[in-house]
């Protein structure tokens, strides 16, 4: 668009024609301030904070309704605008409790930070104001109206953010409030982005009120422990007996890939934490009970059962199941502990979703994968099968914020009117379980249409949508779990003009166990097991035959034939629905944070702390590689990345080999020293060095790991820098997945929903206590156990 | 929910006058109101449903505007302009006259559930003032003794 | 129903047929119904535009902006349908004016409608009238069934091939959906908040199209302009004010009532008109255009009653409403029930004007019943003047103008009810007289659940 030029308090600026004045100034650095405008969401006018004047014009005139024109003349800073600003803050206080001091966004408060910028201090009313009890709308949500500034916020990103319309505007004047759909309670995805945008402290958490000042936390930055969306999350850390406690989730700087965005799971569900069921000390099994341990007897028993079994009946006798909530660091670690320490490719994972296909049918094209930011700025989006809203929140905000702002077209093929079809430009709805066909029709296929046709879904509509679709260039292409092997292959295959993929898993690093090598047949990156070499010198002990896969594990147990399993992180038995007996003669050891189904059945079950108590990387679903920090701290457990180089030492390892140590000493000691922030390791490696002393260096160190995934695991190959800044960076697949064209028979998708998380999510107050939990959603399939 | 032939007929004919349903909302609240007495919750989900919204966006326009009651009120709604006209020609006398009389004050309901009183602003009857409204019929020009009629003649209705 | 006055100086324009049982069509058309609507299909949306601006016709519904420039606005073309709103919301207190056109002479409102309709290509309009005013929405829904039957409306009108439907809305009570903009929102099924203008409502106006709101005087003034011709109309006031006008003459007079005088027509004598101030008492103030329009004093109601002259008197001529203030008026009083209407009648959209209204409510109940301090009057003075010129839409100043010009201009009334002194200026001062005060207390009820 050309560009307009106007003057700003003397100083001369250019912007894009129809940018908002306000927007103009800003991009200047002249601030104007607002409440009721929000980037992103409709324009209401309504709190005239940003009253400015504009030569010719005979009234003060609103920056944020106002669009730039060619040689307008703008003041900011004069007595009168001054004077504006200040009026409106005496007005909007004059009912406002002025309860700062025991208020949830004292400190946070655009309210406050207005009032001392333009000096309101002194009150003029005399009079009584007009109150009203506070309110609790839901588990999570309050609303305390004396404190609402009516600036809309909350409404507007309820309805036009979220698409979920759950609060209102009732009664007129000095009366009106914000209403909740439910007379007196919220029905609703239960985000909590009300409650985030809220300028001051009218909305409230249920989880975080009355419990801190927000400058007694610490801000941590790290990605949330749920869904593979991978959205970064700042969590509130306070002090509390010998660490730091979580008090907090929300996405305070608005930097990552979310932007805005949290959903119910990344802003509350941090609480499972702190469930008292929680594992903070080793158990053993001693005459039929698992009782507890100290750390070295369990880890000396694991150790002396693992090296047994390995220098009896070799690697082939033992199994290793991976996580997809660990780190990749982690899941790195434990194939690389299965393959030279076990000297065994038996290790899997619980698999959502079909990488191995996805990475098969893009080799040889760069850049084919789609990143989360993608999603925000496609010209058009194809979604097959899967239920974003529910399944993958962050992703369907990105779709309906496209739309919404950029007009992006949105493709969706599934079997039920999901809620993305509101968004929808074509809605293909196809019969259940035909997701398959739905790809090869879309991938030239006709003979494909016969499983497609419904009542609503006709030949014509079919050929018209492959139609539409194929003139949509850059097009982002997002399937779930549905879409497997060769169909999957086809599709991938048949797009082109820019086109770029996002396959969905369930899990916040499914992706990340698969990228690194969870596999019984496929190394870090995909990569064929006859490629182990690159890996390094010892990597050419590593078997060459695949190993079992977990149906292969579980049978080999029925038949006696599995001496150790070692889970990290997973509950096959209660996802897969394991006879408790077939696994009765193994030696099964669990490092998980609950007493699982699996766990029950263990041997050894070793406390591990979750991702939040860690540092490493994720990578999400669309592969956004994004860091970790440690936020908060449990007694008693270790990070899994611990907890598996002290296995291989004592079972005489070469920890050098599995682990390398950092020589730089950078960021040493991460995952072992508890009550750390971030950078504060390093002071301390610096005052040792002052002191003469050796830095001291950790084999615990998961930036090391990541330094070695970086440059062996294809793909992983990224810039550090943007990595260490908190940002996001998408990998490239560079794999090869060889032979992986059969559809992966062991997916199993978790069927999550915004208020479940495995068992995660069965520790979590607030999403068990949330009625929507209760309440059955739309297209829900048969609720399973969700485990993992 | 079904209302009467008469107001059906009347909800039919409202919709072929606008090019969007909503446009009906504010007259569907309005007559039903007039029947029901009130906009009860099933009137607000009844007439949601028949428009396409939610319940919500319909109490968000219910509690707008000022003739639209949630509430069950008295029969006979007596609404007393007060406002400038009026009050420079003793609106003030007759309210606390009829206060008096029916021992309630604004926005309270006799105990017998025949009268509802209620201050209201301007009715459009300023130079007819003192005005009042019982329901949608003007009494004009008021004095104390006009207002006692009034009153007299809706309670003989009623034991009649 | 409303009685009907009249008075030697009154030249009837729109008041024309009232009382000559119009309502029925025949009699209408026997009074020369219809003629301007079939002489307007003739003369084609220029001529007729050309005609209204040569008139001199203002907006009677406030803003006194001229009708034939507005119309002139409507694009030409237009993708979506353009609409014609009738304003027939009259809510401005001491208003009572298009209720008498809408209850003697209901089809002179759809010639207005059909022939504005015609100038700017529209063929959907609506007559929005106010809730409270059932009575007047069966006489005009039968008006425009009876228009529908003979042809009037609907398809091909006179037969002369142009289309236009036109159907009768109600709202429920609300003044400021006597906004333009808000009123549109109300139509559509909304809470009455007004619109971020620009785009004003002849682009972007109803259901998004191109529409032409004006007051029901306005439009009912348009079909005798029509037959009449333009200058003859004009000629009719003062320059640039053409034709007469419905004044409401309300308050402390003899005879009350709605008097169509000439535009122009001197304040003093306007208040002969009434009769005088009743009760032998004496002047005091007037507001000479409703509510909302700052008030002037005995001393400055020598002057024509045209929007320009009042304009440069420091107030202005608004709705046409004339309300007349006698001596024995406390004009602290005054100003709390002005401002008890506004603070009931903000939509509560801004922060200015919701806030304010509350505040100076407030502060004006306390400041009445004797609880005032020093500072409040600087303070009531210093709160207007903060939200006029300032708020989304111009409710916010007309609240604020009348209550600047009462203690600019009776600061004296002011001061003497500092200190816990009685009202010196009424008989019934006494606080449980006050409707006002009881009709919530704030103190003790919790005004969220008085709302509904
Ligand atoms: C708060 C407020 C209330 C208004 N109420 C009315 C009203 O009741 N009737 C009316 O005709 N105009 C009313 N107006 C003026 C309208 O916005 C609009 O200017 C008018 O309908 C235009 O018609 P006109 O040009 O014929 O006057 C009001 C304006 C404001 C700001
Ligand atoms: S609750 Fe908060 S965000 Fe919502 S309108 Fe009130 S102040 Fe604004
Ligand atoms: S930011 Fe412009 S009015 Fe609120």
């Amino acid at each position: 668009m050309a560009d307009v030029n106007i003057t700003v308090d003397g100083r001369k600026l250019t912007a894009p024609a129809g940018t908002l004045l306000i927007e103009a100034c800003k991009s200047v650095g002249i601030e104007v301030p607002s409440f009721c405008y929000y980037p992103g969401l409709s324009l209401q006018g309504a709190c005239r904070m940003c009253l400015v004047e504009i030569a010719k014009m005979p009234k003060l005139q609103t920056a944020c309704t106002t669009v730039i024109q060619e040689g307008m003349a703008v003041t900011t800073a004069s007595d009168t605008v001054h004077q504006a600003r200040k009026a409106m803050l005496e007005f909007v206080l004059q009912n406002h409790p002025l309860d700062c001091p025991v208020c949830d966004a004292g400190g946070e408060c655009e309210l406050q930070d207005m009032t001392f910028s333009y000096g309101a201090s002194e009150s003029k009313l005399i009079d009584f104001k007009n109150h009203k009890d506070e309110e609790q709308w839901s588990p999570v949500v309050f609303f305390d109206r004396p404190r609402c500034i009516l600036c809309y916020r909350c409404v507007r990103v309820c309805g036009e953010g979220m698409d979920v319309w759950a609060l209102g505007i009732q009664n007129r004047g000095a009366l009106s409030l914000i209403a909740p759909n439910q007379d007196d309670h919220l029905e609703c995805e239960e985000c909590g982005m009300c409650i985030d945008i809220c300028p001051v402290g009218a909305l409230t958490s249920g989880a975080y009120r009355y419990k801190t000042r927000p400058w007694e936390m610490n801000h941590v930055s790290t990605v949330c422990l749920h869904c593979a969306d991978g959205c970064k999350t700042t969590l509130g850390v306070r002090r509390q007996g010998s660490g730091n406690q979580i008090v907090r989730g929300d996405n305070r700087d608005k930097s990552g890939i979310n932007g805005d965005f949290l959903c119910i799971k990344g802003r509350y569900a941090f609480d499972f934490i702190e469930h008292p069921d929680r594992l903070k000390q080793p158990l053993v099994r001693k005459n039929g009970t698992l009782t507890p341990a100290s750390w070295e007897e369990a880890l000396e028993l694991v150790a002396l059962r693992f090296r047994e079994a390995r220098d009896t009946d070799g690697g082939a006798s033992m199994g290793v199941i991976g996580s997809s909530r660990t780190t990749n660091e982690e899941n790195y670690l434990l194939q690389k502990f299965a393959r030279l320490v076990l000297r065994t490719n038996n290790i899997d994972h619980h698999r959502t979703a079909d990488f191995p296909a996805f990475v098969n049918a893009l080799s040889g094209r760069a850049h084919a994968t789609a990143s989360m930011r993608d999603v925000l700025s496609a010209p058009a989006v194809l979604l097959i099968g899967n239920d974003p809203t529910y399944q993958h929140p962050l992703l369907a905000w990105q779709i309906r914020t496209n739309v919404r702002l950029h007009g992006a077209r949105l493709y969706v093929v599934n079997s039920w009117p999901i809620k993305l079809t509101r968004q929808a430009k074509e809605f293909l709805q196809i019969p259940e379980g035909a997701e398959d066909k739905a790809a090869a029709f879309l991938a030239g296929d006709d003979s494909a249409a016969d499983a497609l046709l419904t009542s609503k879904t006709t030949r014509e509509k079919l050929a018209g949508f492959r139609e539409k679709l194929q003139g949509e260039q850059n097009l982002v292409v997002i399937f779930g779990s549905e879409l497997r092997g060769q169909e999957l292959a086809a599709l991938v295959r048949a797009a082109a003009r820019g086109a770029k993929y996002i396959c969905l898993g369930d899990h916040a690093n499914s992706r990340g166990a698969a990228d690194m090598g969870l596999y019984p047949d496929l190394l870090p990156g995909y990569l064929p097991l006859s490629e182990a070499a690159r890996f390094g010198e010892p990597w050419k002990s590593v078997p060459q035959q695949p190993g079992m896969d977990l149906e292969a594990m579980v049978a080999a147990g029925k038949e006696r034939k599995l001496r150790t399993l070692y889970v990290v992180g997973s509950n096959p038995v209660a996802r897969y629905a394991i006879d408790p007996f077939a696994l009765a003669e193994t030696f099964v050891v669990v490092e998980d944070l609950f007493l699982t189904e699996t766990a029950d059945l263990a041997e050894v079950v070793l406390p591990a702390a979750c991702a939040y108590e860690k540092s490493g990387s994720f990578t999400n679903t669309c592969g956004d590689l994004q860091l970790l920090r440690k936020a908060g701290d449990c007694e008693g457990v270790k990070p899994d990345l611990e907890i598996i180089v002290r296995i291989a030492e004592l079972m005489g390892f070469d920890i050098q080999q599995l682990a390398p140590l950092d020589p730089s000493g950078m960021r040493a000691d991460f995952g072992e020293s508890r009550g750390v922030q971030s950078g504060e390791v390093d002071q301390q490696a610096i005052w040792n060095r002052r002191q003469g002393y050796e830095p001291r260096v950790s084999p615990f160190n998961p930036f090391a790991v990541l330094k070695e995934i970086q440059r062996v695991v294809p793909g992983y190959n990224v810039g550090q820098l943007e990595l260490l800044s908190g940002n996001d960076v998408h990998t490239a697949t560079a794999g090869r997945a060889p032979g992986k064209t059969e559809a992966d028979r062991f997916i199993l998708p978790s069927h999550e929903n915004l208020f479940t998380s495995g068992t995660l999510g069965r520790y979590s107050d607030v999403l068990n206590r949330v009625i929507e939990a209760r309440l059955r959603l739309p297209n829900e399939k048969e609720k399973e156990i969700a485990a993992d | 929910m079904q209302f009467s032939d008469q107001l059906e007929k009347r909800f039919a004919e409202l919709q072929t006058h606008y090019p969007i349903k909503r446009s009906a909302l504010v007259p569907m609240l309005l007559y039903a109101q007039d029947e029901v007495g009130h906009v009860s919750d099933e009137v607000v989900h009844e007439i949601a449903a028949r428009l396409d919204l939610t319940d919500l966006e319909v109490r968000n326009v219910v509690s707008y505007y000022s003739m639209l009651h949630t509430k069950p009120i008295g029969k006979y709604n007596i609404q007393v302009c007060t406002n400038i006209s009026c009050m420079l020609r003793g609106a003030e006398k007759v309210f606390d006259h009829i206060r008096q009389r029916l021992g309630i004050g604004h926005k309270q309901d006799t105990p017998d559930g025949l009268f509802h009183l209620e201050e209201v602003e301007c009715i459009g009857a300023c130079c007819w003032a003192p005005a009042m409204q019982v329901n949608y019929t003007y009494h004009e020009n008021l004095t104390t003794e006009k207002v006692d009629e009034v009153l007299e003649s809706l309670r003989k209705k009623e034991t009649q | 129903m409303a009685d009907l006055v009249s008075h030697p100086d009154e030249v009837r324009v729109v008041s024309k047929r009232f009382g000559e049982g119009a309502t029925d069509i025949d009699r209408y058309l026997a009074l020369d119904g219809y003629k301007a609507t079939q002489k307007a299909l003739t003369m084609g949306a220029d001529a007729i535009i050309n005609e209204v601006k040569a008139s001199n016709l203002r907006g009677r519904g406030g803003a006194g902006f001229p009708a034939g420039m507005k119309w002139s606005f409507v694009p030409k073309q237009s993708p979506k349908p353009k609409y014609v709103l009738c304003n027939g919301d009259e809510s401005e207190p001491g208003t009572c004016k298009d209720r008498l056109i809408f209850e003697h002479d209901p089809h002179s409102v759809i010639e207005g409608v059909i022939i504005a309709g015609i100038a700017v290509d529209s063929h959907q309009g609506y007559i929005y009238l106010r809730g409270e005013y059932r009575y007047l929405i069966e006489i005009m829904e039968k008006a425009v069934a009876d228009a529908y039957a003979r042809g009037f409306l609907g398809k091909n009108i006179f037969g002369s091939g142009y289309d236009f439907e036109c159907a009768v809305q109600t709202g429920a009570g609300a003044y400021e959906v006597g906004e333009e903009s808000a009123l549109m929102e109300s139509l559509e099924g909304k809470r009455g908040i007004p619109r971020i203008r620009p785009p004003f409502p002849a682009v972007v106006g109803l259901y998004g199209g191109p529409t032409v709101i004006n007051n029901a005087e306005t439009l009912a003034n348009v079909p005798h302009i029509i037959l009449g011709g333009g200058e003859w109309y004009a000629s009719l006031g003062t320059p640039k004010n053409g034709g007469t006008r419905l004044f409401c003459l309300s308050g402390s007079v003899n005879k009350p009532g709605v008097y169509e005088l000439p535009m122009g027509y001197n304040l003093r004598k306007m208040i002969e008109v009434a009769g005088g101030i009743w009760n032998g008492r004496k002047l005091k103030a007037v507001q000479p255009g409703g509510s909302s329009v700052p008030v002037l004093t005995a001393d400055e109601t020598d002057i024509p009653m045209d929007f320009d002259a009042l304009m440069k008197a420091g107030s202005m001529l608004g709705s046409g409403a004339v309300v007349i203030i006698d001596d024995s008026t406390c004009m602290v009083k005054y100003a709390l029930r002005v401002m008890k209407f506004y603070q009931h009648e903000s939509c509560g959209w801004c922060i200015p004007c919701r806030e304010g209204t509350d505040w100076l409510k407030k502060t004006l109940i306390r400041f009445h019943s004797g609880g005032g301090v020093r500072r409040d009057i600087d303070n009531i003075q210093y709160l207007a003047e903060n939200m006029l010129g300032r708020t989304f839409c111009p409710f916010g100043d007309a609240a604020a103008m009348p209550t600047i010009s009462l203690v600019k201009k009776f600061r004296q009334e002011f001061e003497d009810h500092l200190e816990g002194k009685p009202c010196p200026y009424e008989d019934h001062g006494k606080i449980e007289h006050l409707p006002v005060l009881t009709a919530w207390d704030h103190r003790t009820a919790d005004p969220w659940a008085q709302a509904h």
